[in-house]
């Protein structure tokens, strides 16, 4: 082959190597990636169980990976002393869920109130700091013995998690909103009600979304205290159990079923906020 | 408008003062006396930081003048008005909503029908050009095309009073000069009165009929200036013109002093 068209024939087909190599590398990098993640998984259980196998832990006090999984089968397959898998996790979510609504509602309602209103906020202001210097989980007990054994006492440990979180941010939202937006809105025409609800409210949402990533996970662990100290059905109260018991295992399963439930809530979540942010620029590195 | 004589705008004797955090007064106008009469172009020219964009927000009534008074067809300032139209220096663009719902924004607000909104919102996206974008977030437009969102969210509500406060500051250089030629034409067809507040003399004399020249802070009106170039205009060819350098020079000769106050006191401050 002659020199020349060696050197034309390779400006054509070089761009289209180079997509394909970039591609490629691409994919590599997210194989790399994923198969390290799986070896990492291994190599900790792997070691966790040989460890336990061998006595170098005990296994008694530590467990080990087959246990917990025999121990989440014998849950599935055959129930737990509560009754099944199921409405086990089944009483848990609901409290969790009812818990986190009524502490959600709650904390973007009062927080974008005392964002709005200077004189609610300069009244309250001082409370909520207090209410929320409190370590609110110690209230678990109070609650159970004003509501009960039942799913109520639950949910209102839950709600005192989850309500500070959500109305701190709130309130910053519907604070820190653009000044030039609302001036803006003001001289388009807006009154004060167009002013909370179409700019405040909107320009909050990214704050209060925020907010409800973690709070969820605090609603979890209100239900789960809740159910600790006192229940008669729940996941907690497996968690309870199985220490009564000396049961290592079941507590370590519990929580590997808690911590699926929780991840399957955070991505239902990240779903909705996908849909509801499509004005929001992507920003570089944030998509994982 | 009751009053069909009396100018579009009056300021007589306004001032406005400022607690600052620490608890000082800081004056940021004073002594302010300006007619802007109907259907007139002025524009307000001053160094920068010299309270040129208060008068704005006193004219708009944004806010309230501690002294003096402001009147807009004759009438004192209470609130905002109805007939007024502001152009921010920042992005004001709502973010969540679509170009569309941005300049549907104003009627909506106003109390205007979906359908009314939605088709006069349209009709000025048409004259802005913007069209074809109607369903994109700002985040997906250039600055120059959030700028003309902003004009037609604006031109959209037919105020009579037209404020604008250095609104192609942010814009490049070409950008800026279509902006400008835009904005006469959408102008043209109003029959608004217009105060437009900018740092830049060109632009100034490009577009306006008659140019306020402010003193360093705190602002008062030094001089004013009538424009008397033909109109229509182009900006980018007006300042070709030998009239054109005539009144930069005469405007810049009252300015310049005004500027160079300001950057002692700036080299002062940093001293």
């Amino acid at each position: 082959m002659p020199p020349e068209s060696a050197a034309l024939a390779r400006p054509v087909s070089k761009p289209a190597d180079r997509t394909a190599a970039r591609a490629r590398a691409v994919r590599n990098r997210t194989l790399l990636v994923q198969g390290c993640r799986l070896l990492v998984l291994a190599a900790v259980l792997g070691l966790w169980e040989w460890f336990a196998r061998t006595g170098v832990i005990d296994p008694f006090n530590f467990s080990m990976p087959s246990r917990i999984w025999d121990q989440i089968w014998t849950w599935t397959a055959h129930g737990t002393a509560q009754g099944s898998l199921g409405a086990q996790i089944w009483a848990t979510l609901y409290e969790a869920l009812y818990g986190w609504a009524i502490g959600v509602a709650a904390g973007v309602l009062l927080g974008i109130a005392l964002g709005r209103v200077r004189f609610l906020a300069d009244v309250f202001g001082p409370y909520v700091k207090v209410l929320n210097a409190m370590p609110r989980i110690v209230l678990a007990p109070i609650f159970l013995i004003w509501f009960g054994l039942g799913p109520a006492s639950k949910i209102a440990s839950a709600v005192v998690l989850v309500f500070f979180p959500v109305f701190f941010n709130a309130f910053q939202g519907a604070r820190e909103v653009d000044r030039n937006l609302v001036a803006n809105a003001r001289i388009l025409g807006a009154s004060d009600r167009r002013v909370t609800f179409q700019v405040v409210i909107p320009s909050a949402t990214s704050w209060i979304f925020t907010s409800l990533h973690i709070s969820f996970g605090f609603a979890l662990i209100g239900a789960i205290v809740g159910e600790y100290i006192g229940a008669t059905e729940g996941i907690g109260l497996l968690v309870a159990n199985s220490q009564g018991t000396l049961n290592s295992a079941g507590v370590y399963a519990a929580m590997v079923i808690l911590a699926v439930v929780a991840l399957a809530a955070e991505g239902l979540l990240t779903l909705v906020e996908k849909r509801l942010f499509r004005w929001k620029p992507v920003q570089p590195g944030a998509e994982r | 408008m009751t009053h069909d004589t009396s100018p579009a705008i009056e300021l007589r004797g306004a001032g406005k003062a400022f607690r600052t955090p620490s608890g000082a007064l800081h004056t940021a106008v004073r002594e302010l006396d300006l007619t802007v009469e109907r259907g007139e172009f002025v524009a307000v020219v001053g160094p920068t930081g010299c309270g040129k964009s208060t008068t704005l927000t006193l004219v708009s009534g944004l806010e309230e003048p501690t002294e003096g008074e402001v009147l807009v067809g004759g009438e004192p300032v209470r609130g905002i008005g109805r007939d007024v139209g502001f152009v921010f220096q920042q992005d004001a663009v709502f973010p969540w909503r679509t170009v569309l719902s941005n300049v549907m924004a104003g009627p909506r607000f106003r109390g205007a029908a979906k359908a009314e909104a939605r088709e006069r919102a349209r009709d000025w996206l048409a004259r802005v050009g913007l069209s074809a974008f109607e369903d994109r977030y700002p985040h997906q437009l250039s600055g120059g095309q959030r700028k003309r969102v902003a004009l037609a969210a604006t031109f959209v509500n037919d105020p009579s009073i037209l404020l604008m406060d250095e609104p192609f500051s942010a814009l490049d250089v070409q950008t800026r000069a279509l902006m400008s030629d835009q904005l006469l034409e959408l102008w043209a067809g109003t029959g608004s009165s217009v105060v437009f507040v900018t740092h830049d003399l060109e632009e100034s004399i490009a577009l306006a009929d008659k140019v306020v020249v402010m003193t360093a802070g705190p602002a008062t009106v030094k001089e004013v200036f009538t424009i008397d170039l033909p109109r229509p205009r182009k900006v980018e060819e007006v300042r070709l013109e030998p009239r054109f350098v005539e009144i930069y020079r005469e405007i810049w000769s009252s300015l310049g002093e005004e500027v160079r106050i300001t950057r002692e006191r700036g080299a002062v401050h940093a001293a």
